[in-house]
C-alpha cells in the first residue's frame, strides 16, 4: 500500500541504482558466484571503468618507467579467525602474494590494514601478528604501511585485515584472463577444495577422524619455477571462493572459449569428498587458498607439470582439462562414469542439500 | 572411497548401458521420482549413457520443488517476526516466495539459521528459552522420521518454544495422480530408494497392478539408476509390472518399522497443495492434534496466507513428462534459475533447471557449427 511514495523519490536520483533484483546486499553478493558477478559487472565496472580494471584480474598489470607492475588488494573477514592449517594473518598475507602470482609477477610490497573489533583479547592480534610477520618471512614480501581502525563492539567480528600489495613482472611474461586459447592445457597443483571444508568443519561443528586442514599457502614460488622451464602461460588464476568451477567459468567467458574437464583427474583427499558427499556440496564449488590454475600451450604442458610435481606446493599436479572450439564461455565435465554435463557458475552461496 | 566407487565405476557403466541398449525394442519413457536421483543423472551426465529409445521424464521429487510458495510465504512471514529464530535446511533457504526468500530476511536482519538435522533446531531452542524457535520442516518420507524425532523430543525435554512449520509429502499419492492422468506418458518408474527405506515397498504393489506400470525401487548413485532403468525396460519388454528392489542393500519390503510407528504416532494424512500441480488428496502429513502445541501454522496465526502460483507456469504438465521444459514460453525469458516461476526452475534437481543448464550448451555448441 505504502510503496508509492519510495518509487517517486527514486525517480529523483539522476543514476537509478543499477540492481533492481535485491533491496538489500546478500551473502550470496559475495559469493564470487553469479550475483557477485553481476555486482561487479552492473555497478563498480560502469562506474569505475578503466583499461586497467577491464580484464577484472587478480590485479592490475601496467608498466612505469619500463618497469612492469602488479597491484592488487583482497580483504579477509573469515570466521573462525583461527582454523586447522591457518589463520586469518596467515591468509591475508598468502591471499594478496597469490594475486600478485597469478598476474605473473614477483611480490615484493604489501600493505595492511586491520580493522578491529572492541573487546578482541590482545593475546589473539599478537597470533595473528606474528603469524602475518611468519607468513611475510616465508613469501619474501615486506609489509611496508598499514592502518588500525577499532569499531565498536558488535560492529565488526573480531577482526577483519585488508591487504594490498605490488610485485614486478619480469620479461617474456604475458598473463592475462583473456588470452586462454583453444588447445590450451589446464593445469592444477593438487587436490581441491581443503581450504572450504576445513573452515566449513570447524564453523559447523563437524567432526572427522582425521583434521581437514587449509591448503593456504603463497604460490609464487610455484609459480616461478613454471616460468623457469617455459614462459608460455597463457592465464593463472587462484580458485578461491567459487572454487574451480567458478574460476574457469570467468576465464571460459573472458577468453570466449569453451572448456573441457576430466573428472577423473581432479583429486579429492579422501576427507574431504567425504565431507563434501555428507554435505551435498560439489566440491568444484568450495573454496583454495593454495592452489592455481594453469592454461598452458600444449606443447609445453609435460615439461610445466613436471616443473610443478617437483615443487612442493605442486606434487600432486595433474593436467585436469583442455581448452576448446566448441560452446564458448561454458565449462562442460566429462564424468568419470562417461557422461558430460555443464559446470555452470552458482546463482547463490553453495547451500547443503536436503537429500 | 569405500561404498562409493564401486557405485561409480566407468567400465561398469559402459556395460549397464549396453545391456539396456541390448534390449530395447521401441521407445519408453522412465520417470526418476527423487530428486536425489535427477541429481546424480544430471551430475553424471548419464542421458548422454542412454539408447535414443529410452527417454527420462524428471519425476516431482524434490521437495525444494514441490513445497508451495504459500508455504514460503508464511516461513517468511514467521521468520519476520523479531521473537523468532528460524531454522530451516540450506536449500530452503533459497527457495524464492512471491515477494523474497529466506536468505533476504536474513539481509532485512531476521534470525534465520541454517541446522544439518531438526534436532539441531531443538538444541537452539534449549538454548535460547526466551526465543521461539521454529524449523522448516518440509521433505518426503525420508526426512519426516527426523523431524517427528524432533516434535517428540521437544515434548519430552518440556520445551514451550520449539515448533515446526511441517509441509510433508507422500510419494504414491503423486505417483497416482500421474499414472492416472488420461494424458500419462510414463510408462516404468524408479521409486526413490530412501523414501522406501523408511516406509517399504509394500503400498507400490497395488499402483503397478492397477496401472499396469513397472516399478523398481532404485538408489542414488549412478550404476544404482542403471541398473534400476535396466530391470525397469527388462519388466516393460517382457511385458511385466511388478515391483522389483534394485536398493536391496538399504531398502527392506517393509521398511524402517521403528521409523513407521513414530510417524504414525507424530503425524496424520493430510491433503496437500504441491507447486506447480495444485491439491493432491492425502498427500502429505501434518500434526496429529496430540502435538498440536508444536504446531507453528497455528501458533503464528498464518493459516490464512493463501498465494497463487505464476499462471504462466506450466510445471504440472512438465512434472508429467507431458511437456519438455523448453516447450514452456516463459522458459528461459520470464523464467531462469534466478528468477524461477514454478517448482522445477528452483532447484539445480528440477527438470526445467537441468534442460536451461543442458540447452545452453548445446544451443551454444549448434550456433558454434552454424557459424
Amino acid at each position: 500500500m505504502n510503496n508509492e511514495p519510495m518509487k517517486n523519490r527514486s525517480a529523483e536520483f539522476s543514476c537509478p541504482i543499477p540492481i533492481t533484483d535485491y533491496k538489500n546486499i546478500l551473502l550470496a553478493h559475495g559469493g564470487g558466484g553469479k550475483l557477485t558477478h553481476q555486482l561487479i559487472q552492473k555497478m563498480l565496472l560502469p562506474q569505475f571503468r578503466s583499461k586497467l580494471l577491464e580484464p577484472l584480474h587478480d590485479g592490475a598489470i601496467f608498466s612505469i618507467n619500463g618497469s612492469r607492475l602488479a597491484f592488487s588488494t583482497d580483504s579477509y573477514v573469515v570466521n573462525p579467525i583461527f582454523f586447522p592449517g591457518g589463520d586469518i594473518g596467515e591468509l591475508a598475507v598468502n591471499g594478496t602474494v597469490n594475486d600478485l602470482a597469478m598476474c605473473g609477477a614477483q611480490p615484493l610490497y604489501l600493505s595492511v590494514g586491520f580493522i578491529i573489533e572492541e573487546g578482541l583479547p590482545m593475546e589473539d592480534l599478537w597470533r595473528v601478528v606474528l603469524s602475518m610477520e611468519k607468513a611475510a618471512t616465508v613469501a619474501g614480501v615486506e609489509l611496508v604501511t598499514g592502518d588500525t581502525k577499532v569499531v565498536d563492539r558488535g560492529k565488526g567480528d573480531k577482526i577483519f585485515i585488508n591487504t594490498s600489495g605490488i610485485g614486478i613482472i619480469n620479461e617474456g611474461i604475458e598473463i592475462n584472463p583473456r588470452n586462454a586459447s583453444v588447445g590450451d592445457k589446464i593445469l592444477i597443483n593438487g587436490a581441491i577444495a581443503q581450504h572450504g571444508i576445513a573452515i566449513m568443519s570447524v564453523r559447523e561443528g563437524l567432526e572427522f577422524e582425521t583434521q581437514i586442514e587449509s591448503d593456504t599457502a603463497p604460490l609464487h614460488g610455484l609459480v616461478q619455477a613454471m616460468f623457469d622451464v617455459s614462459k608460455k602461460i597463457h592465464v593463472l588464476r587462484d580458485p578461491t571462493r567459487g572454487g574451480v568451477a567458478s574460476a574457469l567459468n570467468e576465464i571460459a567467458e573472458n577468453s570466449r572459449v569453451g572448456i573441457v574437464l576430466d573428472e577423473g583427474k581432479i583429486s579429492l583427499t579422501e576427507e574431504v569428498r567425504g565431507a563434501c558427499e555428507i554435505l551435498g556440496l560439489d566440491p568444484l564449488y568450495v573454496a583454495n587458498e593454495g592452489k592455481l590454475l594453469a592454461f598452458v600451450v600444449p606443447d609445453e604442458a609435460e615439461k610445466i607439470l613436471s616443473a610443478m610435481k617437483n615443487h612442493p606446493l605442486g606434487k600432486d599436479s595433474a593436467i585436469i582439462g583442455e581448452v576448446v572450439n566448441d560452446y564458448p564461455g561454458t565449462v562442460v565435465m566429462k564424468s568419470k562414469i562417461g557422461g558430460s554435463r555443464v559446470v555452470d557458475m552458482l546463482s547463490g552461496e553453495q547451500l547443503p542439500r536436503i537429500c | 572411497m569405500k561404498y562409493i566407487d564401486e557405485y561409480r565405476d566407468g567400465h561398469t557403466a559402459r556395460v549397464l548401458s549396453e545391456r539396456i541398449r541390448d534390449i530395447v525394442t521401441r521407445p519408453w519413457t522412465l520417470m526418476e521420482i527423487c530428486g536425489g536421483q535427477t541429481h546424480t543423472i544430471v551430475k553424471s551426465g548419464l542421458e548422454s549413457l542412454l539408447p535414443k529409445e529410452i527417454t527420462l521424464a524428471h519425476g516431482p521429487g524434490c521437495p525444494v520443488c514441490v513445497t508451495p510458495l504459500e508455504l514460503i510465504d508464511k516461513a517468511i512471514a514467521i521468520a519476520s517476526r523479531p521473537d523468532v529464530i528460524f531454522t530451516s535446511f540450506g536449500d530452503m533457504l533459497r527457495v524464492p516466495g512471491s515477494s523474497k526468500d529466506l536468505l533476504s530476511v536474513k539481509a532485512e536482519g531476521g534470525n534465520v539459521r541454517m541446522v544439518y538435522s531438526p534436532l539441531d533446531a531443538v538444541k537452539i531452542a534449549q538454548q535460547h528459552p526466551d526465543t521461539k524457535v521454529v524449523f522448516f520442516a518440509v521433505g518426503f518420507e525420508t526426512t519426516a522420521p527426523a523431524n517427528a524425532m524432533s516434535v517428540w523430543q521437544a515434548r519430552k525435554l518440556g520445551l514451550k518454544n520449539f515448533s515446526i512449520l511441517c509441509s510433508h509429502v507422500l510419494v504414491p499419492p503423486a505417483m497416482e495422480i500421474i499414472l492416472s492422468s488420461p494424458s500419462n506418458m510414463v510408462q516404468g518408474f524408479l521409486a526413490a530408494g530412501h523414501v522406501c527405506t523408511v516406509m517399504g515397498y509394500e503400498e507400490y504393489i497395488p499402483l503397478a497392478e492397477k496401472y499396469k506400470t513397472p516399478i523398481v525401487v532404485t538408489g542414488f548413485e549412478p550404476l544404482d539408476i542403471l541398473q534400476g532403468m535396466y530391470m525397469a525396460v527388462k519388466q516393460l519388454e517382457e511385458g511385466r509390472y511388478e515391483v522389483e528392489n534394485q536398493y536391496s542393500r538399504s531398502v527392506k519390503r517393509e521398511g524402517n518399522v521403528a521409523a513407521r510407528k513414530l510417524l504414525a504416532e507424530v503425524f496424520e494424512t493430510t491433503n496437500r497443495k504441491w507447486r506447480g500441480v495444485g491439491e493432491i488428496p492425502n498427500s502429505g502429513y501434518k500434526l496429529r492434534e496430540s502435538f498440536s502445541d508444536f504446531d507453528a501454522e497455528t501458533i503464528f496465526e498464518v493459516a490464512h496466507i493463501e498465494t497463487q502460483e505464476s499462471p504462466l507456469c506450466i510445471a504440472g504438465t512438465v512434472l508429467q513428462g507431458l511437456k519438455k521444459p523448453h516447450e514452456c514460453p516463459a522458459f528461459g525469458v520470464q523464467c531462469t534459475p534466478e528468477h524461477p516461476l514454478g517448482a522445477p526452475m528452483v532447484s539445480s534437481e528440477g527438470a526445467c533447471a537441468a534442460y536451461y543448464h543442458y540447452g545452453r550448451m548445446h544451443a551454444q555448441s549448434n550456433l558454434h557449427k552454424a557459424v
